[in-house]
C-alpha cells in the first residue's frame, strides 16, 4: 500500500507518556490520501492518544507527526487553528452543542471558513445565506434535513453522530479523525454511520482514521488496519492479513474472534 | 438473610469484607461533632445568645410595633417616587454588574483563562469586589460623584459584579468539556469558541443568577440611601432614627410591596427566559 502517493500523514517514532505510563511507544506509520485507516486495540492501548496527537489536542514527547510537510509540534495560535480546520473530528459522545439547533451545530463547521466581519457576525450567531445553504446540503447528505430546526439534544444517538458528520462535511477537512465513532450506537446506527464515513472517504477522496474496538468493523470498512498493543504498533497492514494469530498478538488474552455476521448482529453497547 | 430466595439464594458464599477499611471513621465523626459543639457554644457566648430574655421580654416588641399600626400617608407620594428611584438603582446596578462580571467570569474560569496569572488576577479582583460591602463602595463613590442614586448604583454594580463574576466563572468551569472541544476542534477562534461552546451551556444558569441578584439588589438599594446612595433608604433611616413611627411604617410597607412586586415580575421573566 505504501509509496504510490505522497503520504498525507507521517507518524515518525512517536512516544507519548502519561505519568510514567507509555501510552504511545515508538509508533511509526504513514497514511496515504483517500485511505480508510482503522486503529484497533484494547482499551488503554493508546488508540485515542494517537488520535489526539494527530489532532494536536496532545503534544508528542518524542518523534514527529507531519501532515503533508507540516510538523505539528511547531504549530501555534493561528497555524494550530488552521490545522484543526483541516482535520475533522468525530467523537464517541458526538460532542454537539446540545442546547443549539441542528443547523447551528452544522454551521459551527463553517466557522474556520469565515473571513473578515463575518467571523464576528458569527459570534452573534449570524451566518450568510450561502453558509446556511452549505449547512443544509451537508445535512441532506446525511439524510437529516427534516431535523434542521430541532435542538441537538432531542435527536437520537445515531442522528447526533450523523449531525456531527454533517458538521465536518461543512468544515471541508482533508482528514477525518474518528474516535470510537460507533461505540455509543446500536448496530444499525453504527453501520449507518460507518457507511456514511466510508462513502465520504470514497467519494471525496478524504482520508479517514478511525479508532474501533470491534475488529469486525475494521475488517468490513478499512483499507488498512493499525493494531496497537500497550502503546506499541504491532500490526500495520490490510485487513485481509488480520489472522487469528495476529488478533491474539494485538488483543493479548483476546479469545477467538467472533464471526463477522455474529458480531454485527449482537448489540454493541458502550 | 436465611429467607433469601431467587437470585439471592443462588449467590456464592465467597469471603466478603465485613466493614469498610476506615475503622476510625466513627471516632473521627464523633470528634468533629464535639468540635462543632464547642465552636457553636463559644460563638453563642460571643453574640450574647440569651433565649430566656427573648421569651420574657417579647412583649416589648409588641409595644414597639404598636407605634407602626397607623401609617401616615402625608408623604406617601415622595416615598413612592423614592421606591421608583430604588428600582432604577437596582436595574442599572445589575446592568453594570453584568458588564463587570462577564469579562471577569470568563478570565476567572480555569478552563478558559489564557494564563494562570490572568486567572489568579481575575479571581482576586472578584474576591475584593465581593469582600467590600456595597455600603463601603457607596461611601467611596459619594466622595467622587456626590450624594444620590448614581453613587448607589455604582456601589451595587461593583459589589454584585464580583458576586455574578464568581458564579459565572464557576458555572463555566462546570460545563461539559466535550461540547467545548467539539467547537474548538473545527479551528474556531477564541471568541467563536466562547459564543458557541460556552454561551449556550451557561446561559440558563447565568440568567437565573442575574435575576436572583437583581432581587437581592432591590433589597440592597432600598437601604443604601442610609449612607447617601439614593433611593428610599434615606427616608427609612431618617424616619426610624427620628422615632417617627407612623412615617416609618409607611416606608416599610412600601418597601415590602416593592420587593414583592419585583419578585413576582422577576419570576415571570425567569419562566419566560429559561
Amino acid at each position: 500500500m505504501d509509496g504510490f502517493a505522497s503520504p498525507v500523514v507521517t507518524i515518525d517514532r512517536v512516544t507519548r507518556t502519561f505519568r510514567g505510563k507509555r501510552a504511545l511507544d515508538d509508533v511509526s506509520a504513514t497514511i496515504h490520501p483517500g485511505q480508510f485507516v482503522a486503529v484497533i486495540g484494547r482499551s488503554g492501548a493508546g488508540k485515542t492518544t494517537l488520535l489526539r496527537c494527530l489532532a494536536r489536542a496532545l503534544r508528542v514527547d518524542t518523534g514527529t507527526i507531519r501532515f503533508a510537510d507540516v510538523d505539528l509540534a511547531a504549530l501555534d495560535g493561528r497555524a494550530l487553528r488552521g490545522h484543526r480546520a483541516r482535520v475533522g473530528m468525530i467523537y464517541q459522545q458526538f460532542n454537539l452543542v446540545r442546547r443549539l439547533r441542528v443547523i447551528d451545530n452544522v454551521l459551527i463547521g463553517r466557522l474556520p471558513h469565515l473571513v473578515g466581519w463575518r467571523r464576528w457576525a458569527a459570534v452573534a450567531r449570524w451566518f450568510a445565506p450561502a453558509e446556511h445553504a452549505i449547512a443544509l446540503r451537508c445535512l441532506a447528505h446525511v439524510g437529516l434535513v427534516d431535523r434542521v430546526w430541532q435542538r441537538a439534544d432531542t435527536l437520537s444517538g445515531g442522528e447526533q453522530q450523523r449531525v456531527a458528520i454533517a458538521k465536518i462535511l461543512g468544515q471541508d477537512p482533508r482528514v477525518i479523525l474518528a474516535d470510537e465513532p460507533v461505540a455509543s450506537l446500536d448496530v444499525l446506527n453504527g453501520r449507518l454511520v460507518m457507511d456514511t464515513l466510508r462513502r465520504i472517504a470514497s467519494d471525496a477522496g478524504l482520508t479517514v482514521v478511525a479508532t474501533l474496538h470491534h475488529v469486525d468493523y475494521a475488517r468490513v470498512y478499512a483499507d488498512r488496519v493499525l493494531g496497537l498493543r500497550a502503546g506499541s504498533l504491532v500490526f500495520n497492514g490490510p485487513p485481509a492479513e488480520l489472522t487469528g494469530a495476529m488478533l491474539v498478538d494485538i488483543f493479548g488474552e483476546y479469545p477467538a474472534p467472533l464471526s463477522t455476521s455474529e458480531a454485527l448482529s449482537a448489540p454493541a453497547l458502550a | 438473610m436465611s429467607d433469601a430466595a431467587g437470585v439471592l439464594a443462588g449467590l456464592g458464599a465467597g469471603a466478603v469484607p465485613a466493614a469498610p477499611p476506615h475503622v476510625s471513621s466513627r471516632r473521627r465523626d464523633l470528634a468533629m461533632l464535639l468540635g462543632a459543639v464547642v465552636v457553636l457554644a463559644a460563638a453563642a457566648r460571643v453574640i450574647e445568645l440569651r433565649p430566656l430574655e427573648l421569651a420574657r421580654d417579647v412583649g416589648n416588641i409588641g409595644r414597639f410595633l404598636q407605634g407602626y399600626l397607623h401609617p401616615s400617608f402625608a408623604n406617601v407620594g415622595e416615598y413612592a417616587w423614592q421606591c421608583v428611584v430604588t428600582v432604577c438603582i437596582a436595574l442599572w446596578g445589575t446592568l453594570l454588574a453584568i458588564a463587570v462580571s462577564v469579562p471577569l467570569g470568563l478570565l476567572g474560569a480555569r478552563n478558559l483563562a489564557p494564563h494562570p496569572l490572568v486567572y489568579a488576577a481575575a479571581r482576586r479582583t472578584m474576591d475584593v469586589l465581593r469582600a467590600v460591602n456595597e455600603f463601603v463602595f457607596a461611601l467611596m463613590f459619594v466622595t467622587a460623584v456626590g450624594l444620590g442614586p448614581f453613587a448607589g448604583m455604582l456601589a451595587l454594580g461593583l459589589h454584585t459584579g464580583g458576586v455574578l463574576g464568581k458564579l459565572l466563572s464557576e458555572t463555566i468551569e462546570a460545563i461539559d468539556p466535550g461540547q467545548l472541544e467539539g467547537v474548538a476542534a473545527v479551528g474556531a477562534g477564541r471568541a467563536q469558541v466562547i459564543a458557541f461552546g460556552v454561551v449556550p451551556q451557561v446561559m440558563p444558569n447565568f440568567i437565573s443568577y442575574i435575576l436572583l441578584r437583581f432581587e437581592s439588589d432591590i433589597r440592597s438599594a432600598s437601604v443604601i440611601g442610609m449612607v447617601g446612595g439614593g433611593g428610599i433608604g434615606f427616608y427609612l433611616w431618617d424616619t426610624i432614627r427620628a422615632f417617627n413611627d407612623r412615617e416609618a411604617a409607611t416606608v416599610i410597607l412600601l418597601i415590602v410591596a416593592m420587593v414583592m412586586c419585583v419578585d413576582v415580575v422577576s419570576s415571570r421573566v425567569r419562566r419566560a427566559a429559561i
